[in-house]
């Protein structure tokens, strides 16, 4: 099968006046793990709604399968979605929720019932199977929803912020539950998020959206370690961000002018070209005994210790509007007030040119 | 000092309750004496005129009247506000804000108003007076009341779950019959409950646009106009005595209801 | 549960309509429908009627010029405006207290218990609860009954078939609403402003007066403009307890269609009265606003 199995195209949206969705294309593998990721109002949100049937998109087509879907409602396509508040039935037992799209599909009591106890042994709750919704914890009506989708056996789970209301450590909790019931039942899983965390922690593919259009997408590592554009490095994680201007172009190499002094990188653009370059915090030196490429000084503004590191913050002495982000080993002694040299080596500069 | 706040709030409660209670406590108290006026001194227990009323077949085919149009027009009122009240939270219609307000206007009006509105149309379209006229009169006063309650019972919440009802193939009417009503049945059921004694209480439309067969509040009327009549007493207190058994029904209800 | 992709539901041919356009319409058209017919026509009709002539049916504005040139319809408008005034005023009063009793002085688990009681007669019909405040009121009864005998009048007094009798029934009814809804807007103040008031110096007096009064004054004005209305377009608590010896607007308006069937004057008459209550809300209704912003 070399067809993707969602094919969205140059899909566009405006809810009145606003647009939301700006022509964006994304192609979907059969069994992979796809994380939406990026701020509200960024249009993940209304992007899922599109491949769930819940808005019909203003322009542009959604194929699923291979056949046209753009307009086909929800009962009828070959998704399910899991929403955020997990919109669980309240008036029905934990089975009859996971059941009812069995039963709306026909199937006889017995069957369904044998299905959904499957359904939510797979999702651990086996025991669940008589009580009602509000009986159980957030993370519990989370699975119940999780196995009312999965049971029908959709050929792509849509899934809402489906951790947004749960606390911080059932959540990560939860990430792991979640990729290996992906991997157990093969289902391709549309997740939407904006915890850049979670994005890493389940992708397969993770695409970033900002404002409507899609900024980056690809495996999580490589969105990671080479964003595409300048929204993607600071959103998925931190970078310091250095503005400059390409000065001078020679056999493959660049030279260019930032707050930080000139900085030498292999590339072939233009002298006048306005480019970016960041710097993940684990990348940046600081410290005397540091990297290839000096950025001068900086005075440290802020240490907060975080567990296994220290995040620091400094002003650069060269340009105080000009901020590092810099990780520490959480024995070092830096100290808010300190002035340290900070560096960096050439590989570890991401140039983006947006 | 706050002893004395005590003292005085007990006394002050005491009062009040005693100034709420009284009109009622006289009534059922005199309801009880065979004499031909319910006034003092109290002769002691008798049920002579709780029998006069119970053989009184103007009485009882009122009672069976106001029933009838109580649970009909309450059944009616609730069925389009509740069809209205999905409709507008469901969906985005022109002018939505507009309409709505439309649907709860008489909440604001006087029912005498309504029911001399009711009685000029109908006039004047030739339409008898009837126990039908009436009802409908219930349902322009009981519409809105139900719309209001059920509509603010609409939260996105519920339109989630619809949606995930849709999306689990359930089909338009599936979705109403087995997902909205049931969990919209609290406020369903309040809406009917309320409407039902709106009804059931309701005099001024009844008076005006009934004529024979007519309603309990208004034979209650006509029975005034013989002065204080023990017989009012014993109705009044059958009525009271009903509705007593059928909210603390309702309560009983509610509370078993709540989830633990 | 595996082998997801060629599993499930067929998928139907593209094209398949999404929101069904006729069906919310066909949700609401008929509440709407109903509000048309039996609401806002009759009240055109009304509006039609008040402006013919109650002989002969030509177009008059006499109804209208009758109510302002005839005292003794102006009359029925002031007592009607008047007993409003005073029953929303002693309500609110007498409400007040009690409802800050309940919610404050009673503990909590007898709260609900104290609520239904306190609301009880409301369970009785209208029209038998005026009818038992004229037993109480009457000549011989029970009020009368018990002056006499402890020798504090000679005569009995004429209580029923007074102004005071009506605005007692009225009192009776509006104290148990007000009570209500008071009581409600008492318990949805959290306890943390009082805490904080009494953390920031301030003693139980100045609390209740700096504090919890103002916080409750949006619902004591929503609560006395229901009294408001529901009091001056009431029929029942004027005929019976006030009898005919001062008419209400209300009485006028039935006494048009009852004694001589004269639609066009009783419809100018309602009329009228709407026109006074919705003067009422706009005055309010902006009042309302700067409280609750």
């Amino acid at each position: 099968m070399t067809a993707p199995l969602v094919d969205i195209s140059s899909v566009s949206h405006r809810f009145g006046q606003q647009t939301v969705l700006k022509n964006v294309s994304l192609q979907i593998e059969p069994g992979s793990y796809t994380v939406l990721l990026g701020p509200s109002g960024s249009g993940k949100t209304t992007l899922l709604s599109i491949l769930g049937g819940f808005v019909n998109p203003s322009e542009g087509k959604v194929f699923i399968r291979g056949e046209d879907c753009t307009s086909v409602p929800p009962a009828k396509r070959p998704t399910t979605t899991v929403f955020q508040d997990y919109a669980l039935f309240p008036h029905m037992s934990v089975g009859a929720n996971v059941g009812f799209g069995l039963r709306m599909q026909g199937v006889d009591a017995a069957t369904r019932a044998a299905k959904a106890r499957e359904a939510l042994g797979l999702v651990g709750l086996a025991a669940a199977f008589d009580k009602k919704p509000h009986q159980l914890s957030g993370g519990q009506r989370q699975r119940v929803a999780l196995a009312r989708a999965l049971v029908i056996e959709p050929a792509v789970l849509l899934l809402d912020e489906p951790l947004g209301a749960l606390d911080l450590k059932l959540r990560r909790q939860m990430q792991d539950e979640l990729k290996a019931i992906q991997k157990r039942v093969g289902t391709a899983f549309i997740h939407v998020t904006h915890d850049q965390e979670e994005a890493m922690a389940l992708a397969d593919h993770c695409v970033v959206m900002n404002d409507g259009r899609i900024e980056d997408e690809g495996p999580p590592e490589r969105v990671y370690a080479r964003p595409a554009t300048r929204f993607s490095a600071t959103f998925m994680g931190e970078s310091t961000i250095l503005q400059g201007n390409v000065t001078e172009t020679t056999k493959g190499t660049i030279s260019v002018a930032t707050p930080a002094g000139a900085i030498l990188l292999p590339g072939t653009l233009q002298p006048g070209a306005k480019v970016a370059l960041a710097v993940r915090p684990e990348h940046l030196v600081l410290g005397a005994a540091g990297g290839a490429i000096a950025l001068g000084t900086a005075e440290v503004s802020d240490v907060v210790f975080q567990g296994s590191f220290k995040r620091v913050l400094a002003a650069s002495t060269l340009d105080p509007a000009l901020q590092f982000i810099a990780r520490a080993p959480a024995s070092a002694t830096v100290q808010t007030g300190d002035t340290t040299a900070v560096s960096c080596n050439a590989d570890d500069i991401i140039l983006l040119t947006d | 000092m706050r002893a004395l706040v005590r003292i005085a709030s007990w006394l002050y409660a005491l009062a009040v309750y005693g100034f709420i209670f009284l009109p009622v406590v006289v009534l059922v108290l005199f309801s009880l004496q065979a004499t031909s006026f319910p006034i003092p001194p109290f002769t002691g227990p008798s049920l002579r005129w709780y029998g006069a009323v119970l053989s009184d077949t103007r009485l009882t085919s009122a009672l069976v009247n106001s029933l009838l149009v109580a649970v009909l027009s309450s059944l009616a009122a609730v069925t389009l506000g509740f069809l209205s009240a999905w409709g507008f939270a469901r969906f985005t219609l022109p002018s939505s804000a507009l309409l709505r307000g439309l649907i709860t206007l008489p909440l604001t009006v006087s029912y005498l108003i309504i029911g001399m509105g009711l009685l000029v149309l109908f006039n004047w379209a030739g339409v008898p007076k009837s126990l039908l006229a009436a009802g409908i009169g219930h349902v322009v006063i009981n519409l809105p009341l139900c719309f209001a309650i059920i509509y603010s019972q609409m939260g996105d919440h519920q339109i989630n779950i619809e949606r995930a009802a849709r999306d689990l193939g359930a089909p338009e009417w599936k979705v109403l019959l087995l997902i909205t009503v049931p969990v919209m049945a609290p406020a369903i059921f309040a809406g009917f409950f309320l409407s039902m004694t709106f009804s059931w209480d309701e005099f001024v439309i009844s008076f005006l646009l009934t004529r024979f067969d007519t309603t309990l509040p208004v034979e209650i009327w006509n029975l005034l106009r013989s002065g204080l009549n023990p017989k009012t007493n014993a109705i009044g207190s059958l009525v009271f005595a009903v509705s007593i058994v059928l909210v603390v029904l309702f309560e009983l209800t509610l509370l078993r209801r709540k989830p633990a | 549960m595996s082998n997801a992709a060629n599993s499930g539901r067929a998928l139907p041919r593209a094209g398949c309509a999404l929101p069904r356009a006729p069906l919310p319409w066909a949700l609401v058209t008929p509440a709407l429908g109903w509000t048309l017919l039996f609401f806002v026509l009759p009240f055109l009709a009304m509006g039609l009627s008040s402006l013919t002539a109650h002989e002969g049916g030509g177009f008059t504005l006499a109804n209208y010029s009758q109510f302002f040139t005839d005292p003794s319809y102006w009359r029925a408008m002031v007592n009607s405006l008047e007993v409003t005034a005073i029953v929303t005023v002693i309500s609110v009063l007498l409400a007040y207290p009690f409802a800050w009793i309940l919610a404050e002085q009673v503990p909590e688990r007898w709260q609900r218990l104290a609520l239904m009681l306190a609301v009880l007669p409301f369970w009785t019909s209208y029209v038998v609860r005026s009818y038992s405040w004229l037993l109480v009121l009457a000549q011989n009864g029970v009020i009368n009954r018990a002056l006499t005998s402890l020798g504090l009048v000679a005569e009995p007094l004429q209580l029923a078939n007074t102004r005071f009798a009506t605005v007692t029934g009225f009192v009776h009814f509006f104290v148990m609403l007000l009570t209500l809804t008071i009581f409600a807007n008492l318990k949805q103040l959290s306890p943390s402003y009082r805490k904080a008031a009494a953390d920031l110096g301030a003693g139980p007096v100045r609390t209740f007066l700096h504090v919890v009064l103002p916080l409750t004054l949006p619902g004591i004005m929503v609560g006395a403009f229901l009294t408001f209305v529901l009091c001056i377009g009431d029929y029942i608590t004027p005929q019976i307890l006030g009898g005919n010896n001062e008419l209400l607007m209300p009485q006028l308006v039935m006494m048009q269609i009852g004694r001589r069937g004269d639609f066009p004057l009783a419809s100018a008459l309602s009329i009228i009265l709407m026109a006074v209550v919705t003067v009422a809300y706009l005055a309010c209704a902006r009042w309302l606003k700067i409280e609750r912003a």
